[in-house]
C-alpha cells in the first residue's frame, strides 16, 4: 500500500492538520471553547479528557460532521470551508466510532470493500454491464482489501456477516474498513473501549504497525491512560470543552492542571 | 357581505369539520406512537373494523355467516334481534380490548426491539389481515350505521345566514352538516378526557412515563406489555369513535380505511408525538384541501382532495421534517 | 453428499466473486434458463400465461426494482403503483407517437422516463427517513394516479379515459394487441426479466450496491467513508424506478392491453409489490423472484381450491386471501425477516451436509 506516498513523503514531522480557536455549541450548550492544536505527519496524537470533555465533538469537527461556529481547520496546508463528511473522506481522513458503526447486513469483506469506496469510480452503466472495467476495478480493489485482511489477521471471518462477530473482532473489522481507504489521517474514537487486556494489546500492536508500515498519521481518543502513555507521541488534554494540556506523555502526566482535572478538583469559575 | 365571501367561509367551516375527522384518526396514531414507537398503519382499518363490528352487533348479524353458509350449506344471517346503540357500543368496546390483547400477544411481543420500519411493515400486514377478517366476519357490502346521531344540513344555520348576503344575491344560506358539528363536539370531549386521563390517573402517568423513556419506566416497575395493551385499547376506542363518525357520515365501507390514510400527512404536519399537533395538523389539512379544491381545483380538473394532503406533507417534509411542533433533530455520532 | 462445495477451489478473485460460485449452482442456473427459453414456450396455453406466468415475470421485475430501493438501500416506498403507472403511460405515449419504434426501445424508454420521475420524488429522501419517507412516497402514488386520470393528453383524449395498446410486432410475431400469441408475449417478457435480473445482480455486488447497503445499514458511517448520501439514495431511486417503470410498461402493453389507471395502478399494487419483497426476502435477488412467484401463485391456488374445489363464493375466497397475506407478512417479519430467500439459503446449507449432518 504505497499510494498517496508522494503526499506523505513531504517531510515526516511537518504539520498535517491544525485546528485554530475552535468553538462549537449546540443551542446554548458549549461543547468546545477556543481549542487549538496541531497534528504532525507520522505521529500518534492522543486526545484525552474526562467524560463530556468534548473529545468526540473534536473528532466530529475534524471529519466534518459538525461545523464549528468559530475557528478554522487546516488540513495538508489548506484551510477548509465547511466541507461535507463525504468530501473529507476523499481528502484522506478516515475514522472509527466509539460505538461500532459497521454495516451489519454485510460480510467482513464487503465492509472492507466499502472502505475502498473513494478509490473506485466506475459509473452505474459500467457496473450494470460488469464485464470489463467494472470487474477489473473490483478485482484490483479486492486485492487491496485482502492485504488489509491479512494485515489484521481476519482471513477466517472474511465472509461472515459482521453482526455475528464478537465485539473485539468487530472493532478490528472497523479498523480494517478505515484502513482500506488508505487515509493520510486516521481518527480512532476509543478503539479499545470494552476490551480485555489481551485484546487491548492486540489493538495497540495494530495501531503501532499501521503507523510504522503505512506511515499513517493517527489521532485517537482513549480512556486507558496506560495505553495512551505507551503508544502516543503527543497528547492533548481537554476538559469541559477547553484545552488544558498539550505535550509529550511525560509532560502531560506531570502537569498539575491535568492531574486536577482527572482527580476531580473543584473547578473555580 | 358578498356571497363569494360567505361561500369561502362555508368552505373553511366544512374544511375544519373534515379536519376534525382526520384528527380523530391521527389521534390514535399519536397515542400508539408515543407509547411504543410503532407507526400503526392499521389505525384506519381499526376504525373500519370497529364500525363494522358495531353495525354487525347492533343488527344482530351472525359473525362469519357467509363462511358458515358456504361450508355447511346453511342459510343463516341474523340472530333476529336489534340491540340498542349503547349496548352495541359497549360490546364493541369489549371486542376492541380483546383485539388489543391479541395484538400484544401475537405480534408486539415478538417484535420488541425491531427496527421501526419492520414494525411499520408489520402493521401494514396487520391492516391487510384485519381488512380480510372484518369482511369475512361481517360481509363486505356497504352498511348503514345509525346510532341516533342526527344528520343533514342545519336548517337553523341556513336560515340564520341567508340574511347575511347582500340583498337580491343568489345565496341560500350556509350548509353545514349537523353530524359534522356533533363530531366536532365529540372530538373535543375526547381530547379533553384523554388529557385528563393522562394527567390525573396512575395509568395515565405510567403511559407518559413510557412515552418519555422506556428504560426508565421499566426500571421503576411499569410493565411495558401491560402499557401496550392499554394503549392499543385506547387507540381501539379512538378508532371506534372515528369509525362511528365516519361511518355515520358516509356509510361503513372499505374507502373508510383509505380516508384514514390521510391521517399520515396530518401527522407529518403535526409531528408524530404531539396530540395538539395531530389536531391542528388535521385542521390544516382539512381546510387546506377544501380551499384548494374550491379555488384551484376547477382550473386543473378537480378531485384534488385525493392528493393535496400528501403533496402538502411532502413539501413540508422537505422544509421542516420535524413537523410544526417537533424539536429540531440533532444527530449524534 | 451430492450437493457440495468441497473440492470446488477458487484460484482467482474473479472466480470468487461470480454470481454462482458453486459449480452445481451454475449448472442449475443454466438448466433453468434453458428450460425457460427452449421448453416452456411449447407448453404454454392462454390460461397459464395470463393467470400465472406473465404476472409472475412482470411482478418479478417490479419486485427487483423495489428490492433495490427498499431491500438494498433501506428506503421504503409505497409509490410503486404510481411509478408503474408512469411506465405504462410513457409506454403508451411512445407506442402511439412512434409506431415504428422497436418494442425493446419503447420499454427501455418507459423505464428511463420513470427513472426521471422517481428521481424527482426521491429528492426528499435526503432529509427524511423511514416511515416519513413512506408517507412522502404516498404523495407520489396519489398524485401520479390523479394526474393520469385528469390530464387528457396522457390518454390521447380518448373518450373512455382508458389507454389501449396497439399491435406491435417483434421479428414478425405480434407481442401486443389481441393477436399476440402466448409464447411471443412470454418470451418478450422473459428476455427483459433475465436481462434486468443480471443488471440488478451486477449493480448489487459491486461498488454501487455496497454504497446502497452502507446507507441502509449505517448512513453516518457510510458518509464518513466517502459515500455521498444524496447521490446514493437518488441512484437507488432512479434504478429502482427504472425497473418498476419497465414492469408498468409490460403490465400495460403485453399483459393487460387496456388500462384504467385507478384500477390497475392503485395503492394496492404498491402494497402487493412491497409484500412480495418482504415475503421473498429483503435485499435478495432470488427473494424478489420467490416473493413474486409466491404472491402470484397463492391467490390462483386459493381460488382453485375454494371456488373451484369447494364451490365457495369468490368474495369469501378474496377475504381469506387478505387474511392469509396479512398473516404471512406478520409471520415472516417475526420469524424470518429475510424471507423465503433465507429459508432457501438454510435449506442449501443443510443440503451441503446431507446426509451426514456431523
Amino acid at each position: 500500500m504505497v499510494s498517496r506516498s508522494d503526499a506523505r513523503a513531504v517531510d515526516p514531522g511537518s504539520e498535517l492538520l491544525r485546528v485554530d480557536n475552535i468553538s462549537l455549541s449546540f443551542g446554548g450548550v458549549k461543547a468546545l471553547t477556543d481549542v487549538s492544536f496541531d497534528i504532525l505527519r507520522g505521529e500518534v496524537r492522543a486526545i484525552i479528557g474526562p467524560n463530556g470533555a468534548g473529545k468526540s465533538s473534536m473528532l466530529n469537527v475534524i471529519n466534518g460532521f459538525y461545523h464549528p461556529q468559530e475557528g478554522e481547520v487546516w488540513f495538508a496546508g489548506e484551510k477548509r470551508r465547511n466541507p461535507k463528511p463525504h468530501n473529507i473522506a476523499y481528502q484522506g481522513i478516515a475514522r472509527t466510532f466509539q460505538n461500532i458503526a459497521l454495516f451489519k447486513g454485510m460480510s467482513t469483506l464487503d465492509n472492507i470493500m466499502t472502505g475502498r469506496f473513494t478509490h473506485m469510480n466506475q459509473n452505474l452503466l459500467m457496473q450494470a454491464l460488469w464485464r470489463g472495467p467494472a470487474e477489473r476495478e473490483e478485482i484490483a480493489n479486492r486485492e487491496k482489501a485482502e492485504e488489509i485482511i491479512d494485515f489484521l489477521e481476519i482471513q477466517a471471518i472474511r465472509k461472515t456477516p459482521v453482526g455475528r462477530l464478537p465485539y473485539g473482532l468487530q472493532k478490528r473489522v472497523e479498523l480494517g474498513r478505515a484502513l482500506a481507504a488508505e487515509p493520510e489521517l486516521l481518527l480512532l474514537d476509543e478503539p479499545m473501549a470494552g476490551m480485555n487486556v489481551e485484546e487491548k494489546e492486540d489493538m495497540s500492536r495494530f495501531i503501532l504497525d499501521v503507523k510504522d508500515e503505512f506511515g499513517t498519521t493517527i489521532a485517537l481518543i482513549e480512556h486507558d491512560m496506560g495505553v495512551v502513555m505507551d503508544i502516543s507521541d503527543r497528547v492533548v488534554v481537554l476538559d469541559y470543552g477547553k484545552k488544558i494540556g498539550d505535550g509529550t506523555p511525560q509532560q502531560v502526566r506531570s502537569d498539575q492542571t491535568v492531574i486536577d482535572a482527572y482527580l476531580g478538583v473543584a473547578h473555580d469559575e | 357581505m358578498s356571497p363569494q365571501f360567505l361561500f369561502t367561509i362555508e368552505v373553511i367551516a366544512n374544511g375544519l369539520m373534515a379536519g376534525v375527522m382526520y384528527s380523530l384518526v391521527a389521534l390514535g396514531f399519536v397515542l400508539i406512537f408515543k407509547a411504543s414507537g410503532i407507526f400503526n398503519y392499521a389505525q384506519g382499518v381499526m376504525a373500519l373494523f370497529a364500525a363494522m363490528t358495531l353495525v354487525g352487533i347492533q343488527n344482530g348479524q351472525v359473525p362469519f355467516s357467509h363462511l358458515i353458509n358456504a361450508v355447511f350449506g346453511t342459510n343463516i344471517h341474523h340472530f333476529g334481534w336489534n340491540l340498542p346503540a349503547i349496548v352495541a357500543i359497549l360490546i364493541t368496546l369489549v371486542v376492541m380490548v380483546l383485539f388489543a390483547i391479541l395484538v400484544e400477544r401475537l405480534i408486539l411481543k415478538h417484535l420488541v426491539n425491531q427496527e421501526p420500519i419492520i414494525l411499520f411493515m408489520a402493521t401494514i400486514g396487520l391492516a391487510y389481515f384485519m381488512e380480510g377478517f372484518g369482511d369475512l366476519m361481517w360481509g363486505s357490502e356497504i352498511k348503514i350505521l345509525d346510532v341516533g346521531i342526527p344528520s343533514g344540513g342545519s336548517l337553523w344555520l341556513e336560515e340564520k345566514t341567508i340574511g347575511w348576503a347582500a340583498e337580491g344575491s343568489n345565496y341560500y344560506g350556509m350548509y353545514i352538516d349537523k353530524l359534522d358539528m356533533i363530531a366536532t363536539v365529540v372530538a373535543i370531549l375526547l381530547v379533553i378526557s384523554l388529557t385528563l386521563f393522562s394527567q390525573y390517573t396512575k395509568t395515565g402517568r405510567a403511559l407518559r412515563a413510557v412515552a418519555d423513556d422506556h428504560q426508565a419506566a421499566l426500571s421503576v416497575g411499569i410493565s411495558l406489555r401491560k402499557i401496550w395493551v392499554i394503549v392499543w385499547t385506547i387507540a381501539g376506542f379512538v378508532a371506534l369513535v372515528a369509525g362511528v363518525m365516519w361511518g355515520a357520515k358516509s356509510g361503513v365501507q372499505f374507502s373508510l380505511s383509505l380516508i384514514a390514510l390521510k391521517a399520515l400527512p396530518v401527522l407529518i404536519l403535526g409531528g408524530f408525538t404531539s396530540i395538539p399537533g395531530a389536531i391542528i395538523g388535521g385542521l390544516i389539512i382539512g381546510v387546506g384541501e377544501k380551499l384548494f379544491e374550491f379555488t384551484i381545483g376547477p382550473l386543473i380538473g378537480g378531485a384534488t382532495e385525493n392528493w393535496f394532503a400528501y403533496v402538502l406533507a411532502l413539501v413540508f417534509l422537505v422544509f421542516r421534517p420535524q413537523g410544526l411542533f417537533g424539536d429540531k433533530i440533532i444527530e449524534r455520532v | 453428499m451430492f450437493y457440495r462445495q468441497a473440492g470446488d477451489f477458487k484460484t482467482s478473485y474473479r472466480g470468487d466473486i461470480q454470481t454462482f460460485p458453486l459449480k452445481q449452482d451454475r449448472i442449475g442456473y443454466y438448466l433453468v434458463l434453458a428450460i425457460a427459453f427452449l421448453v416452456v414456450p411449447f407448453l404454454l396455453n392462454d390460461y397459464w400465461v395470463s393467470a400465472v406466468i406473465l404476472p409472475f415475470l412482470i411482478f418479478a421485475i417490479a419486485a427487483l426494482g423495489l428490492n433495490i430501493l427498499t431491500g438494498y438501500c433501506g428506503q421504503v416506498s409505497l409509490g410503486t403503483g404510481g411509478f408503474m403507472a408512469v411506465g405504462a403511460y410513457a409506454c403508451y405515449k411512445l407506442m402511439t407517437a412512434f409506431p415504428e419504434m422497436n418494442m425493446f426501445v419503447v420499454v427501455l424508454g418507459s423505464g428511463i422516463v420513470t427513472a426521471a420521475v422517481g428521481l424527482l420524488f426521491g429528492i426528499p429522501s435526503l432529509r427524511i427517513k423511514g416511515f416519513y419517507l413512506a408517507v412522502a412516497t404516498l404523495a407520489a402514488q396519489f398524485f401520479l394516479v390523479w394526474l393520469f386520470n385528469k390530464v387528457p393528453w396522457f390518454y390521447n383524449y380518448s373518450a373512455s379515459g382508458q389507454i389501449n395498446a396497439p399491435e406491435r410486432l417483434m421479428m414478425g410475431f405480434a407481442i401486443t394487441g389481441p393477436n399476440a400469441s402466448p409464447a411471443a408475449r412470454y418470451l418478450f417478457c422473459l428476455v427483459i426479466l433475465v436481462a434486468l435480473a443480471v443488471v440488478a445482480r451486477n449493480l448489487t455486488r459491486g461498488r454501487v450496491g455496497r454504497s446502497w447497503m452502507a446507507i441502509r445499514d449505517m448512513d453516518i458511517a457510510a458518509e464518513i467513508i466517502g459515500v455521498n448520501p444524496l447521490k446514493t439514495k437518488l441512484s437507488a431511486f432512479a434504478v429502482s424506478s427504472f425497473f418498476v417503470g419497465v414492469a408498468g410498461a409490460l403490465f400495460f402493453s403485453v399483459y393487460l392491453g387496456a388500462v384504467e389507471v385507478t384500477e390497475a395502478f392503485g395503492i394496492n399494487q404498491s402494497f402487493l409489490v412491497l409484500f412480495m419483497i418482504i415475503i421473498g426476502g429483503l435485499g435478495s435477488i432470488f427473494g424478489s423472484f420467490a416473493g413474486a412467484a409466491f404472491l402470484v401463485l397463492m391467490p390462483v391456488l386459493l381460488k382453485n381450491i375454494m371456488v373451484g374445489g369447494l364451490g365457495w363464493p369468490t368474495d369469501i375466497a378474496a377475504h381469506i386471501e387478505f387474511i392469509i397475506v396479512g398473516g404471512l407478512i406478520v409471520l415472516f417479519l417475526i420469524a424470518e425477516p429475510h424471507g423465503l430467500a433465507q429459508l432457501w439459503r438454510i435449506a442449501k446449507e443443510k443440503l451441503l451436509l446431507w446426509p451426514f449432518p456431523h
